[in-house]
């Protein structure tokens, strides 16, 4: 089976700046990946030079097995939709959906037939005579992406398309981008700095860091297995707490003695930070710690707990466990006897 | 309601000082030792060099809005495509017009023409004939084109600022479209009503030129209805009031093309609204 989409070693600098130090990245066929990090670490470059609208100082791009490096934009059979509302001014809705076709030189009635076919698709059926200032950003948006699909592309592209949306326009878009992708079953790269976004939409999450691949997993496993402190760090909330590597792949935490996740980098006695969710903990009535603020956010209430050793730690515990847990209330904190993982010290144990 | 009542003197103040030369040069070109008429008109039309001088200055102006765009459409999106960091530099070029005085510009011109007779015995010969033709000055078409970058540049500049040209142009990449189809079918109809904006400003120019033309001895309209004017005042006066008409038509043709899409989307808003 062919790999849709192969990037190799891709490199990419901007003068001074490396925007792209050696991009590997696979992406099987029907799959949504979601290219995800912050500002600056390269995920639109990357998009880009899939679309071809940026070309890569080295490395190779290979779509379905073949090099298509220097193969043009307008000759890659890519869809795509943008951040910033793209559509035509100039054309209606429906000529904007079958504009792909046009320049093919697909007669008028298919097109037209097409276009119907993808606006109701789309959720918008009858909005075809419409001008795009006659349209929401949501619908505008939706029109983008039929008009991505009209060319039945061999990968669709979307960079940061819900950013520009409000929030409940950027929700019900994003699941109604999900529910076309797997009826389409195509291949789709996802650009976005938005990790709930990530995380909900994706089938596999690539974290990027300074223009390299941090990684590329499932998002529950990003999430329960990040592979470095930044990917730990980045995806979901995380507690940095200070602790001991013991003897045989542990570290000590508040009297517990926990596995190490990953390859033992830090030999016995190594002062290191233990990274930890909110969830990672348990909180218990009666003790030395205190609870100095406890936010109800529904379903779990978050609580910020100082420690006897001066270290606030962020715990979510269930609603229905946190009544007793206000803020003065004295509480004792464990964490839970799973895998952790440790990174270099940044915080000095008070 | 108070900004109606402010507003209305201004327009009453601006309509008078457009209106009043207007009527006053109506009123002169009419009145006549035998009372009041058109005679001036029926006669001028069929006075010699009027129609010939006039269709000399259309054709010129046609011909300078053409060769500007020619030269300012490609530039502008290219600079706000390719090269985003030549911009100033561009807009600096296109407004020095602004700044040089045409007989500076007509002195230098002049002196290139000069050079004719030194080239007699070469094929450059050919070349400075067919910009001095008389029926069809190349030469004029040359000099209104520079003096009209600077209309056509900020017509442009602030039709390209008005899109997302970045984006609509890598949008028609990624759906298959070539670099020629890109710019004939995207990037030319949503600029539209600047290009014409700038053609309707450089074509009011053209019309209304004289000094240049004057100098340099040819003889389009406005030089016509000057040289006209030493002899007959009234048919002069009467020649500027046709030319009046004739640029509120050319300017009137231009708009209503140039607003032709939007009207048709407002008409079709109404009609799905």
């Amino acid at each position: 089976m062919t790999v849709p989409v192969q990037l190799k070693q891709l490199r990419r600098e901007f003068g001074s700046t490396v925007a792209l130090d050696g991009l590997d990245l696979d992406i099987a066929p029907g799959e949504l990946v979601a290219l995800l990090g912050p500002s600056g670490c390269g995920k639109t470059t990357a998009l880009r030079i899939v679309a071809g609208f940026e070309s890569a100082d080295g490395g190779e791009l290979l779509m379905d097995g073949e090099d298509i490096t220097s193969v043009p934009a307008h000759r890659r059979d890519i869809g795509m939709v943008f951040q910033s509302y793209s559509l035509f001014p100039n054309m209606t809705a429906a000529e904007n959906v079958a504009y792909g076709l046009r320049v093919r030189g697909v007669s008028s009635r298919e097109r037209a037939a097409r276009a119907g076919e993808l606006l109701d698709l789309v959720g918008l059926p009858g909005r075809g005579g419409h001008y795009p200032h006659q349209l929401s950003g949501g619908q505008q948006q939706r029109v983008a992406l039929a008009r991505a699909l009209a060319i039945r592309p061999r990968v669709l592209l979307l960079d940061e398309p819900l950013s520009a949306l409000d929030a409940k326009v950027r929700l019900s878009l994003r699941e109604e981008i999900r529910r076309i992708q797997l009826e389409l079953g195509i291949t789709t790269v996802f650009v976005t700095h938005d990790q709930e976004e990530a995380l909900s939409m994706a089938d596999r999450v690539a974290v990027m860091k300074d223009g390299r691949l941090e990684q590329c997993a499932a998002p529950s496993e990003l999430y329960d297995r990040p592979a470095t402190p930044f990917v730990a760090e980045f995806v979901g909330t995380m507690n940095r707490v200070p602790g001991v590597v013991g003897a045989g792949g542990v570290v000590e935490l508040f009297g517990r003695r926990l596995p190490v996740q990953g390859e033992a980098v830090f030999g016995a006695g190594a002062e290191v930070d233990v990274l930890i969710r909110p969830e990672g903990f348990a909180v218990t009535a009666g003790g030395a710690s205190v609870v100095r603020v406890a936010t109800f956010m529904g379903a779990t209430t978050r609580l910020h707990v100082s420690t006897p050793s001066g270290v606030e730690v962020k715990v979510d515990v269930p609603s229905w466990e946190a009544d007793g847990l206000v803020p003065g209330v004295s509480c004792e904190v464990v964490p839970h006897e799973k895998p952790v993982l440790v990174a270099e010290r940044t915080l000095s144990p008070a | 309601m108070a900004r109606m009542t402010s507003r209305g003197p201004v327009l009453g103040i601006a309509a008078l000082y457009f209106l009043v030369p207007v009527a006053a040069s109506l009123w002169f070109t009419i009145d006549s030792p035998d009372g009041i008429g058109f005679d001036v008109y029926s006669k001028g039309l069929g006075s010699e060099g009027l129609t010939t001088s006039l269709l000399r200055s259309v054709s010129i102006g046609l011909a300078t809005v053409a060769l500007g765009l020619l030269l300012m459409v490609p530039t502008t999106v290219a600079v706000a495509l390719r090269l985003p960091k030549l911009r100033r530099i561009v807009e600096i070029l296109c407004m020095m017009p602004l700044v040089v005085p045409p007989i500076a510009l007509v002195a230098g011109v002049a002196t290139v023409l000069s050079w004719q007779q030194d080239l007699a015995t070469t094929p450059l010969y050919g070349t400075f004939q067919a910009l001095i033709d008389r029926d069809f000055p190349l030469i004029l078409v040359i000099v209104y084109t520079v003096m009209s970058l600077p209309f056509l540049y900020r017509s442009l500049d602030a039709g390209l600022r008005s899109v997302d040209l970045r984006t609509l142009v890598e949008a028609a990449r990624s759906l298959g479209a070539s670099r020629t189809q890109t710019l004939l079918q995207v990037v030319a109809p949503n600029l539209r009503q600047a290009v014409m904006g700038g053609a309707v400003l450089s074509l009011a120019m053209v019309l209304g030129e004289y000094s240049v033309a004057s100098v340099l001895g040819f003889e389009p309209f406005a030089v016509w209805m000057v040289n006209v004017g030493d002899s007959e005042a009234q048919l002069s006066v009467a020649a500027a009031m046709l030319s009046l008409l004739l640029t509120w038509g050319l300017l009137l043709l231009l708009t209503a093309l140039a607003g032709g899409r939007t009207r048709k989307t407002q008409s079709r808003r109404k009609t799905t609204s």
